[in-house]
């Protein structure tokens, strides 16, 4: 049996998101933009889609924006923010930690004349509301802070950031990478003053090349390419209309019995850490504030207090003495699926900047591998996948790196 | 401009006496082999040393591609042909020249150049001699073109007009790869890394006519599958200029581990590409190659140093290993890469079991007798060790068109 614990790169889609793209594709294949009959029926799948979509988030439907995934969401909502608003100002800020798809845009942004502040993070991987209350300035347009880091599933304070950033000026634009974050968290953009939020289908269990951004009611921003003016010409190109119904339908289900299911990954969790720490030696749990006592020393209880401030999904670990390609590989061959916290190789290191950004010891910089779950994890793959761990890491010591 | 057809010039080929007709039937073969997976409509003729292909239908830029891809050919021309008419009659001086006019403002927009005519009368029934025809075509060319300089000496556009069973115009020569043509040498057996070197090693003992077998050593876990796959897409870069090769995946994780744990760590790459070449000589000699091929260059890093080579050299039996990059630099190694086409692939970064627990200082002057002594260290298990591997060969037929 193959035990699937990268969920954070990718997930197995549901069976109806498969069934209702297959019927997108095959039956009713309309163009959504076309007059006739078959359009229409294209655009009914686009309708209901949106509508679960916006159900899930308390949103309404005009605020979703059709896109090809998290990468482009975060590239409209970043480069068409800031030259929506490029007269106010030209100051951006954002965290250290966040994803290439807003690094990247923000490195754009830097060689067009704008001014970017990278926010610091904890040793927990979180920004300090201080820092930011101070970096906000006269000229500040845009805010972006992810939900949930990546790699070692951080929760960023949303709600406080977003109190503060529009406390100072309600004109700034609060925008959220919720890639990670959407259907693992309760995100009601309104209540947590996200003015943009940019999500991806197939970290959902929808299908990939498919997500949106959410853009709230009266906030302006500018497309970033140009077309036949499809969705108010924000974002042209016809519409994908297989992923839009799949994405609507994978938005609906997994908001389904949503306090359960995070209660269990929650457990899961909890379970997996207890389970590295009682069977091995020199491991280390990331993102966990353990500024207290060590994690084995807590109780359930206790423990279950401080993951509660991770998100439910996400576990980094450092092995020491073991590098993470090879830990992944020695997985690999019990078919237990995992991911490298930081691909790096003797001749082309390529350190996680988040790893640097949360203080790791760089003796773990190349020994972390992140595993992340599903509502379909179960405990016992979990149990497994402790005993894989207590079974390879041992032998792989043995012929760590001299 | 529209041509008919290919002239394939060949130089080393040409002068192996009474066994040139099988240089020239391997040589064909090869085209054929190219050709295959182009499109249009081909065929190939021998006429008295020369080798004709006749093309219609085709696409210029792949047809040369594919043929550029031919060990053997040094030089590709493609020409115009012009055919007798329905009398068997060829076209007089006046047509021909003609047809010659054509041919330069197809190829050369630009007429501000010097030319000169060359011309071959094979068929003795044609009135004029090459002499008399090469004049009389090169004084029309001037009248029509008068910016158009006659340089006999160093022309700038060289004309050749073949007058044979049709007239062959042509003047471009498109160059070859030069080398022998794949199936007249034999095989050797290529110690394939992910690297940049052993690629370029395998093309160019391929060159010279050898088919290749190749050779991967695989460390599961401590190399990944992407590795494997780099490894076998270098293969078919190989096997694009030969048609096929024969990869033999060799698992080596448990061998390498057992050095580690018995022998100095300084020493670990020197022991572990003596157990290489070991396991290379058998599957070699069980697959009948005539020799071994590797990447290495004299110092190129602690491995390849003169002692580093002698050591390795002394394990392989009786093959000759052939290392075509002995005396390369590392430029020139990358700039065959580049031009095979395999250097894209062969730096990505997947880590291959020699760069996996090396040392950071291993030794550059490893001398043999300790090396031996050292060895000894593996008499328990080694040869238990070295039988698994290659009883778990795995074996990849790489064929490419």
């Amino acid at each position: 049996m193959e035990i699937y614990l990268d969920n954070s790169a990718t997930t197995k889609v549901y069976d109806d998101v498969a069934d209702i793209c297959i019927k997108a594709m095959t039956e009713d294949y309309g163009n959504a933009s076309s007059m006739h009959h078959k359009g229409v029926e294209a655009e009914q799948y686009l309708k209901e889609a949106t509508e679960k979509i916006a159900k899930t988030l308390k949103a309404k439907p005009k605020e979703i924006l059709f896109t090809s995934g998290g990468t482009e969401s975060d590239n409209i909502a970043i480069i068409g923010g800031a030259y929506a608003h490029h007269r106010e100002g030209k100051h951006l800020i954002t965290t250290s930690i966040e994803h290439p798809a807003i690094l990247n845009s923000m490195k754009h942004l830097e060689e067009q004349g704008f001014e970017v502040t990278y926010l610091k993070v904890s040793e927990e991987g979180v920004i300090d509301l201080e820092e930011l209350k101070n970096s906000i300035r006269e000229d500040t347009i845009l805010v972006s802070i992810m939900a949930v880091n990546n790699e070692i599933g951080s929760l960023m304070p949303l709600k406080e950031a977003g109190t503060i950033i529009h406390g100072i000026n309600p004109r700034i634009l609060f925008h959220v990478d919720a890639v990670q974050g959407y259907g693992k968290l309760s995100i009601i953009p309104k209540q947590l003053g996200i003015d943009l939020m940019s999500v991806s289908g197939h970290k959902v269990h929808g299908p990939k090349g498919i997500g949106f951004l959410y853009i709230r009611d009266c906030v302006r921003i500018l497309p970033i390419s140009y077309g036949g003016g499809q969705q108010g010409g924000m974002r042209s190109g016809t519409l994908n209309i297989p992923g839009i119904a799949g994405l609507g339908r994978a938005s609906e289900e997994i908001y389904e019995d949503f306090d359960e299911k995070t209660n269990r990954l929650y457990s899961l969790k909890s379970r997996l850490i207890k389970g590295l720490l009682s069977n091995l030696s020199d491991v280390r749990i990331n993102g966990i504030d353990t500024s207290k006592r060590s994690i084995s020393s807590l109780s359930d209880e206790e423990l279950g207090d401080i993951i509660s401030k991770t998100a439910p999904h996400i576990i980094s670990v450092s092995v020491k003495g073991v590098r993470a390609e090879v830990l992944l590989h020695a997985l690999e061959d019990k078919k237990i699926y995992v991911s490298a916290g930081s691909a790096c190789s003797s001749n082309h290191p390529s350190i996680s900047a988040t790893l640097k950004a949360i203080n790791l010891p760089k003796e773990f910089w190349d020994s972390t591998v992140r595993i992340s779950m599903s509502e379909f994890t179960t405990e016992q793959e979990i149990d497994d996948t402790v005993k894989a761990f207590a079974d390879i890491v041992p032998m792989l010591r043995q012929f760590s790196r001299r | 401009m529209q041509y008919h057809a290919f002239i394939i010039k060949y130089a080393e080929i040409g002068i192996k006496g009474k066994n040139r007709y099988l240089f020239e039937e391997a040589l064909v073969r090869q085209m054929e082999r190219v050709l295959e997976n182009c499109e249009g409509e081909f065929s190939i003729f021998r006429v008295s040393g020369r080798i004709y292909l006749n093309a219609k239908g085709f696409d210029f830029d792949e047809t040369v591609a594919a043929l550029q891809r031919v060990f053997g050919i040094t030089g590709i021309c493609p020409a115009v042909c012009i055919e007798r008419d329905g009398n068997g009659k060829l076209p007089d001086i006046n047509g021909l020249s003609q047809e010659v006019i054509k041919f330069i403002d197809g190829v050369y927009p630009d007429k501000n150049k010097t030319f000169k005519i060359k011309c071959r009368r094979v068929d003795k029934t044609y009135p004029l001699d090459s002499m008399e025809a090469a004049a009389e075509i090169g004084a029309q060319v001037l009248d029509a073109y008068p910016e158009m300089k006659v340089d006999v000496r160093n022309p700038q556009i060289l004309i050749s007009v073949e007058i044979r069973e049709k007239v062959n115009i042509y003047s471009e020569i498109i160059p070859g790869p030069g080398g022998m043509p794949i199936g007249t040498s034999g095989k050797a057996c290529l110690l394939l890394s992910g690297g940049i070197d052993s690629p370029v090693a395998g093309y160019m003992i391929a060159k010279r006519g050898a088919e290749i077998e190749a050779v991967y050593f695989n460390a599961p876990p401590y190399t990944s599958e992407r590795a494997k796959q780099k490894v076998i897409d270098l293969a078919k870069v190989i096997a694009k200029y030969t048609g096929k090769v024969r990869l033999h995946i060799i698992n080596f994780t448990d061998i390498q581990m057992y050095i580690y744990k018995q022998c100095p760590h300084d020493e670990l790459t020197i022991i572990m590409r003596r157990y290489m070449m070991r396991i290379a000589d058998i599957i070699a000699a069980q697959n009948k190659c005539m020799g071994l091929i590797t990447g290495e260059s004299i110092g190129q890093v602690a491995s390849q140093t003169m002692e580093s080579l002698m050591a390795t050299n002394e394990v392989v039996t009786d093959m000759p290993v052939y290392r075509p990059l002995i005396a390369f630099d590392k430029q020139d190694i990358v700039d065959i890469s580049l031009k095979i086409d395999a250097y894209e692939t062969s730096i990505l970064p997947y880590e291959d079991c020699c760069t996996i627990f090396v040392a950071k200082h291993p030794v550059t002057k490893p001398r043999l007798e300790v090396i031996r002594s050292h060895e000894h260290r593996l008499d328990e298990k080694i040869d238990e060790l070295v039988k698994t591997a290659l009883d778990t060969d795995e074996i990849l037929e790489i064929e490419v068109n």
